[in-house]
């Protein structure tokens, strides 16, 4: 082996390290920021070694993308609120889906085009690259409209036609034997130098992976996003594997393993926080049939709402001993966390425990909540699981829901024709008092009316979620 | 030819159950960076990227070189730029005044 390529080789074997090391320092709240720059080291030694150890003869090109990638990732990372990082999350997935499918593709190209110098491809090589093509590409498509679901572009509807699964299942066939034509093809088309219709088969195999991409995420609904996005987390890390598997690398074959297993390890935990299977998301029919039958045919108006005023509320928390606050998507979306923050800081003053409990689904994806408060200031040791507050809540004297609705829906676990049965809730409705802070009565993201905004013991306090929390703080200070 | 795509597969799936080992101790509050971090990581076919766009073979593979190396880069730098931008935030309650 050349000298230079093994320094490369060894160079590649340091930054798998590095990658590994950095995602277990990113384990702790402490260590998360070594462990991240660890990675990008390892990232920045894997791109210099390849500078290096490769025959680079046209640098113009690669540093042109690198600037550009540089300039426009960076933008991106500095300027993207809070609230929106899911969906550039799912846009990054996609750059990374796309950047292997066209590793992928180059590669098929270098064997059609005669460049690879050899007339034979082996099969596989043959079968990485179709491999690789696939995964690529459904993981750009399908994260672009990730990426417009979340951002609003595209409707957060699952978007349902009659035989959809049948004709998804029969573009997937259609695909693997488009696939097993190519492998099987490759290398007679290129010795026999007539490489048209296997060219135009391989570029029908972009367009019709893509298209999968694209039908496998539309009907998924707006509540099962998390979901998706950390679906296609992993699908990105398969990506890069299966480029490894196209060009012989083992550092992208580990590092994409890795990937893959972590988006694996989030869609589980997300799977399992709304009591579903991953089966059910990506095929199930959530929300549709909700709502009616629910409610027993009673419906419910204004009338039936204890909802009170702010000065109310301000009493209650104010000589409260433990409150315990339910931050919801909706906190953010009113951007009323630090209003919010403000608001228990005066309550901890006068001797009040205040614990935030995030339920795992709260935000638009695995940890949202938590990044939203953090931007607030809310140190993470005051950020609880359900499981930690659910067993004591009775004891607490009143629950704050803020902009959260399905996670704190008691039907989740007493109703089993609910679409929610069986989802671990945060369980509200037991603690002595609960002060819902809503827009209005409409149901939450998954569709579904909620028994707790009619309980005794639940004040709803209606209105812009920052505005409330303003006038409550302004109440309490003068308490 | 075999042999070398075996040797793969092996390390494909060990590479599978370390990431499995290592992640699934992460708790909840890490979970949004994790997957910012991670995916940045998965920017690695940047390294693929680079050698198309750097053999010379021709203005398709210099064009799908660089659009691929602009996508990687994008998902490197941006990745890992905002999950330092989130982690700062992460703070203690000690580190209050």
């Amino acid at each position: 082996m050349e000298t230079r390529v093994l320094i490369m080789q060894l160079a590649y074997l340091v930054s798998a390290v590095l990658f590994i090391l950095g995602l277990k320092r990113l384990s702790h709240p402490d260590t998360a920021r070594g462990g991240n720059r660890l990675a990008a080291i390892g990232m920045l030694l894997a791109i210099v070694a390849t500078l290096v150890g490769e025959q680079i003869l046209t640098w113009q090109w690669i540093i042109g993308g690198l600037l550009i990638g540089s300039v426009v990732g960076g933008f991106m990372a500095r300027f993207v609120k809070m609230t929106a990082m899911p969906q550039m999350v799912g846009l990054f997935n996609g750059f990374g889906g796309l950047a292997s499918g066209l590793v992928a593709a180059a590669e098929y190209l270098r064997y059609s085009m005669g460049v690879a110098g050899t007339a034979e491809v082996p099969v596989d090589a043959s079968i990485s690259i179709m491999l690789g093509t696939l995964i690529g590409a459904v993981t750009f498509s399908g994260s672009l409209i990730a990426f417009g679901k979340l951002q609003g572009i595209v409707t957060e509807k699952a978007v349902r036609y009659p035989a959809q699964q049948f004709l998804n299942a029969l573009l997937f066939l259609g695909i693997l034997a488009v696939m097993a034509y190519l492998t099987v093809m490759t290398p007679g088309a290129i010795a026999g130098a007539d490489t048209s219709t296997v060219n135009i088969m391989y570029y029908a195999l972009w367009g019709a992976a893509m298209l999968l991409g694209v039908l496998l995420v539309i009907p998924i609904g707006g509540a099962d996003m998390p979901v998706v996005v950390s679906l296609l987390n992993s699908y990105s890390g398969l990506a890069a594997s299966a480029a490894g598997f196209v060009l012989n690398n083992n550092v992208l074959i580990i590092s994409g393993a890795l990937v893959g297993a972590s988006g694996l390890i989030l869609t589980r935990i997300m799977c399992k926080a709304m009591n579903r299977s991953l089966a059910n998301v990506i095929f199930g029919s959530f929300g549709q049939v909700a709502g009616k039958e629910l409610v027993k045919g009673e419906k419910r108006t204004m009338a039936d709402v204890n909802d009170v005023q702010a000065d109310d509320v301000a009493m209650l928390l104010a000589y409260a001993k433990q409150v315990v606050v339910v931050p919801g998507y909706g906190l953010a979306v009113a951007q009323a966390q630090h209003k919010l923050r403000e608001l228990c800081d005066n309550l901890e003053s006068r001797g009040v425990s205040v614990k935030y409990v995030v339920h795992p689904v709260a935000g638009r994806m695995p940890g949202h909540m938590n990044v939203l408060l953090a931007e607030a200031n809310v140190p993470y040791n005051q950020l609880y699981e359900p499981e930690d507050v659910n067993p004591d809540i009775a004891n607490v004297d009143a629950c704050l829901v803020v902009g959260a609705n399905d996670v704190v829906n008691p039907a989740a676990r007493d109703e089993p024709a609910s679409d929610l049965y069986g989802m671990p809730i945060i369980e509200v409705d037991r603690a002595k008092h609960t002060v819902v802070m809503k827009r209005s009565l409409n149901p939450g993201f998954a569709g579904l009316d909620n028994e707790l905004f009619y309980l005794r013991n639940t004040m709803m306090l209606f209105g812009d979620a920052a505005d409330s929390i303003g006038r409550i703080l302004e109440e309490v200070k003068q308490l | 030819m075999t042999g070398t795509i075996l040797i793969s597969v092996y390390v494909f799936v060990l590479a599978m159950f370390v990431g499995f080992e290592v992640i699934t101790k992460v708790p909840p509050t890490l979970h949004t960076p994790l997957m910012s971090g991670s995916n940045a990581i998965s920017g690695i076919s940047i390294v693929g990227a680079l050698v198309i766009a750097g053999m010379g073979q021709g203005l398709m593979f210099d064009i799908i070189g660089m659009v691929a190396v602009i996508a990687a880069t994008i998902n490197v730098v941006g990745g890992f730029m905002v999950t330092d931008r989130m982690l700062q935030m992460f703070r203690r309650d000690t580190d209050t005044n």
